[in-house]
């Protein structure tokens, strides 16, 4: 049993449902009790679609229990397929059903469908929402395409070099972090550089359209958390390379151009160019009516300008699955200059790569999934920003930190109406806004480090984010204080004890006021190095001189 | 063969009231959701689900968007080892809530939840209530009730919730009216000063603001409903003797007025006296209602089982509203709670109880009424295809009770109508 608070994945029917809803003439039978129809509003109300997605539950109540609830399966797939006419049809179990081992992949198999039925085996106490639906992408392509597969060590034919490369991308689903403009942006890039696009899957293909997939010359791999298993399947089935890098980023969509200028053996050194030549900041007309032709970011011309400075060294901690995050170190670190003081992940299956990172910057990946110690090392951590999920937004709060989202899970104002990609050129502009709001303004920020007692600009207050210096923000700010200097465990606000004081420390009067004078977001880490500076040296009450020894021999 | 979804005949149960029940498919909530309210109610509460992920993602996903700095709700999430062996989960679950309890020591009274993995694996959690709560009496109440989907629809949670805690009420034989079912806390005041005006009292709201704060019940305690859910609430509070008083609910003018004079005449309150009370409130009611009235009369609903609320708000609807009931969905209907209610409906109104939903769409779709009453499961997909709807469960979260409220309740009706109108694009 695990005490859970946030949970960063649904369970993994859920993520078989964002592959039949990302997909026409697909059904999905899933046999749940009555209630766990509620998955039906992630789709009509987060992702705001027009109609409901293609899922047919069973409903099974107690009462039914004592009987067979086995027909019920048999009944819900018989109408299913009687009423929606699907081309492909998935049958599967939630969490509840998955105990009463009713096998309906099994039933609806022999019931003698007219169309190729896959039956899904979805561990729900083991696995979770990404594996779902990675697996079910992967059993509905293979279930497809295996009569298709050409003979082990068939060699692919050359592509002829007076047709253009052919791409699949693999990956986007329903409920996916900005698929919907990720991908616009990714045929953007493709187009630039001469690619065209064979099938984009699951969002909006059909059975059919999974069919052409080994058309193509190679597959993209947009989100590897959903499409490895599938693209590695690809690749030893029908000899089709996988693109890996994900073009998040203004690095990343450069070496995602160049791997696939390798990949498919064609001339991207125009592209490359581009991306590094304009970096708009001159806004004469004809290169303003150049910018609606994509071709570069304006993100790294925005974070070089002098406004950006004081982002240099921001503490930055990172979490999310594997693909937002390690894009989000990167660019974190090389294109905004924060400094990385935290990164993990919930995508066990990529803790490797996310270990790599983190050691690359000195510090211990958090690979977890538990909510709580995500909490306690951000805590532990104190960064000046936090960027993660829709989770890491109650921590954030708690901790009194700006954060922004990179990844999901998400909510409802994460599936924005305007063109919002995270991928691509303009991605990077949606990241340098998104990432940049939620910090104090360098103004306000030098003011509030000056001149403590300003009865509107108050501590912790950020007014352009509108929150007037009210209880609120007080609140806030008394609740990080608190966050921060916790030493007991009375703290009743508090869920997680956040890092506890060093034993055998004490503040003396005149270092706590001097403390208080340190700006907002870094009085954490401020006082952690002091206190750590004092144990190191046996010092029991730390004094103002205390503070400022460590600041000079520690730096910020 | 109880298990084919099958379509009865309509049955006779009163004059006039033939009702169609049906099985199949029901796109409704489980009673976990119950969760959302009740933790706003009593804020020294917890309730803490034991069940899988797939709880936990249905609380977060209903109340997830709400950022919150301490979490009132939390899961423990059953793992492949609990299912293995009993013994071991058991202990488990004091593990969990020995941590919870650490670190929360505000909390005053813990629920634990029962789900559908916990009754389908028959984890005794009554039982583990009681042992948790024999550690560590007095400091925490620790309770037990299940809002799994097996058992509960929707707001069936709220009621299993308030059926765990009538054992631990205080005992008094004391007259008393005891007002049972969640209101919002102004609707509760509006209430209480009303109550004060015509000498009914003393007053107990059940559920308290504070879940420490538990009214008293016994002999002389009288039940009023303030919610049409609460059937195994009532039949604990009767069997801890206290006297229910059947009463149609507070929604709409008629409604408030037919549930206080309920109250009024157990407390033999003068007709004088009570007219004089609800006179003002009564005469802004009306003056306030009638602009809605204006934009619903004789529009066509159209209203999907969810929260047993149907009847009553049909009942509103039509009598107060003057719209036409097309079909009048209920996830079940407990006639001891519903008949005062389905008295008021015009004769011949199709009830439906229990659902298949693709039936009941095809019905709604074939009736093409002028506002569809339904979840949010359903809400878009109609609005796409051209229907107005109401999402049902905004009537769970806002204070729709009471006189002075009346016409905001007509304007939730009135709203996706007058946004239809409004709207260009």
């Amino acid at each position: 049993m695990e005490l859970t608070l946030w949970t960063y994945e649904g369970p993994p029917h859920v993520g078989a449902m964002r592959i039949a809803t990302a997909m026409e003439g697909v059904h999905y039978v899933l046999h749940a009790p009555q209630g766990d129809t509620y998955a039906d509003l992630l789709f009509t109300m987060i992702e705001r679609r027009d109609r409901r997605p293609p899922v047919t539950y069973t409903t099974f109540q107690a009462r039914d229990l004592g009987g067979d609830t086995a027909e019920m399966v048999k009944t819900s797939v018989r109408e299913a397929y009687d009423r929606f006419k699907p081309q492909v049809m998935l049958v599967g179990e939630s969490c509840t059903a998955e105990l009463i081992q009713d096998q309906p992949g099994g039933l609806a198999k022999s019931m003698g469908l007219p169309i190729p039925v896959v039956s899904l085996e979805l561990p729900a106490y083991s696995k979770k929402e990404n594996w779902g639906a990675s697996e079910t992408l992967y059993h509905l392509v293979r279930t497809l395409l295996l009569p298709v597969v050409p003979a082990p060590n068939t060699p692919r034919p050359k592509r002829d070099p007076n047709i253009r490369p052919k791409a699949n991308i693999i990956g986007p689903t329903a409920l996916g972090f900005r698929c919907r403009d990720d991908i616009r942006e990714v045929l953007k890039l493709l187009a630039e550089i001469g690619v065209d696009v064979n099938v984009v899957a699951p969002m909006g293909s059909t059975p059919d359209d999974l069919l052409r997939i080994p058309n193509a010359d190679f597959n993209i791999c947009l989100y590897p958390e959903i499409a490895l298993t599938t693209c590695t399947w690809l690749s030893r089935s029908f000899g089709q390379p996988i693109i890996k890098t994900v073009p998040i980023g203004v690095g990343a969509t450069r070496d995602f151009i160049a791997e696939i200028g390798k990949v498919a053996d064609i001339d991207v050194s125009q592209a490359l160019a581009r991306s590094h030549a304009d970096t708009l900041g001159n806004w004469d007309a004809a290169r303003v009516s150049s910018s609606a032709e994509a071709g570069a970011s304006r993100l790294p011309w925005y974070s070089k300008s002098v406004d950006s400075t004081y982002l240099t060294g921001k503490r930055v901690f990172i979490f999310g699955d594997a693909t937002h995050v390690l894009a989000a170190a990167r660019m974190a670190t090389e294109e905004l200059g924060f400094t990385l003081v935290g990164i993990g992940t919930y995508s066990r299956e990529f803790a490797r790569e996310v270990r790599e990172v983190a050691k690359k910057h000195g510090i211990e990946a958090v690979i977890s999934d538990d909510y709580l110690a995500v909490e306690a090392k951000i805590a532990e951590a104190a960064p000046e920003l936090v960027l993660g999920t829709q989770m890491e937004r109650h921590i954030a709060k708690r901790l009194g930190i700006p954060c922004a989202v990179i990844s999901a899970p998400i909510h409802v104002q994460d599936v924005p109406a305007r063109y919002s990609p995270q991928m691509g050129w303009e991605g990077a502009n949606v990241i340098f806004d998104s990432w940049i709001h939620p910090l104090m303004m360098g103004l306000e920020e030098h003011l509030i480090g000056m001149f403590k007692e300003d009865f509107e600009f108050a501590e912790g207050h950020m007014s352009h984010l509108h929150t007037v210096p009210s209880q609120e923000s007080r609140r806030e700010s008394v609740a990080t204080d608190h966050a921060i200097s916790s030493t007991n465990s009375s703290n009743q606000a508090v869920l997680t004890p956040v890092a506890q004081a060093i034993e055998g420390v004490t503040w003396s009067a005149d270092g706590e006021a001097e403390l208080k004078k340190i700006p907002f977001f870094v009085r954490g880490k401020i006082k952690r190095n002091t206190e750590k500076f004092a144990s190191d040296r046996g010092i029991t009450s730390i004094t103002v001189e205390t503070l400022y020894d460590a600041k000079a021999q520690i730096g910020q | 063969m109880a298990l084919e979804p099958c379509t009865e005949l309509p049955v006779k149960i009163t004059a006039d009231i033939p009702v169609l029940k049906e099985r199949g498919q029901r796109e409704v909530f489980c009673g976990l959701t119950g969760i959302v309210w009740l933790h706003r109610k009593m804020q020294d509460a917890f309730f803490l689900v034991v069940g899988s992920r797939t709880c936990a993602h249905l609380i977060q996903s209903a109340a997830g968007v709400m950022i919150f700095a301490e979490p009132r709700f939390g899961t423990a999430i059953l793992g492949e080892r609990d299912l293995a062996g009993l013994a071991d989960a058991n202990e488990e679950l004091d593990r969990v809530v020995d941590q919870l309890l650490e670190r929360r020591p505000d909390i005053g009274t813990l629920f634990l939840v029962g789900s559908c993995p916990s009754e389908v694996i028959k984890l005794d959690l009554a039982k583990a209530a009681e042992r948790l709560s024999t550690r560590f009496f007095p400091k925490v109440r620790i309770l037990n009730y299940s809002g799994s989907g097996i058992e509960t629809t929707f707001t069936q949670g709220e009621d299993a919730c308030l059926g765990s805690m009538v054992p631990v009420l205080p005992r008094s034989d004391e007259a008393g009216l005891m007002v049972v079912g969640s209101l919002a806390d102004v609707v509760e005041d509006q209430f209480r000063r009303l109550f004060d005006k015509m000498g009914v009292g003393p007053v107990y709201f059940f559920p308290p603001r504070r879940a420490a704060n538990l009214p008293p019940v016994g002999k002389g305690t009288k039940l009023l409903l303030a919610q049409p859910f609460l059937s195994d609430t009532v039949r604990s509070l009767v069997a801890r003797g206290a006297t229910l008083l059947p009463s149609p609910y507070p929604l709409g003018i008629e409604g408030t007025t037919a549930w206080l004079k309920t109250a009024a005449d157990a407390w033999n309150v003068d007709a004088s006296r009570f007219e004089e009370a609800i006179e003002p409130p009564v005469k802004r009611a009306k003056i306030a209602l009638d602009r809605y009235r204006q934009a619903l009369i004789g529009r066509k609903a159209f209203l999907f089982p969810d929260s047993q609320l149907e009847i009553p708000l049909a009942r509103f609807l039509s009598r107060e509203c003057g719209m036409e009931l097309v079909e009048v969905g209920m996830p079940y209907i407990d006639r001891l709670l519903m008949d005062k209610e389905i008295a008021l409906l015009p004769a011949g109104t199709l009830i439906s109880e229990g659902q298949d939903v693709d039936k009941q769409l095809d019905r709604c779709r074939e009736a093409r009424p002028d506002i569809t009453v339904c979840g949010l499961g359903l809400a878009n997909p109609l609005e796409a295809a051209g229907m107005a709807t109401k999402w049902s469960i905004e009537l769970v979260f806002s204070p729709i009770q009471g006189y002075d409220q009346a016409a905001d309740l007509a304007e939730l009706f009135a709203r996706p109508l007058e946004r239809r109108r409004r709207l260009t694009v």
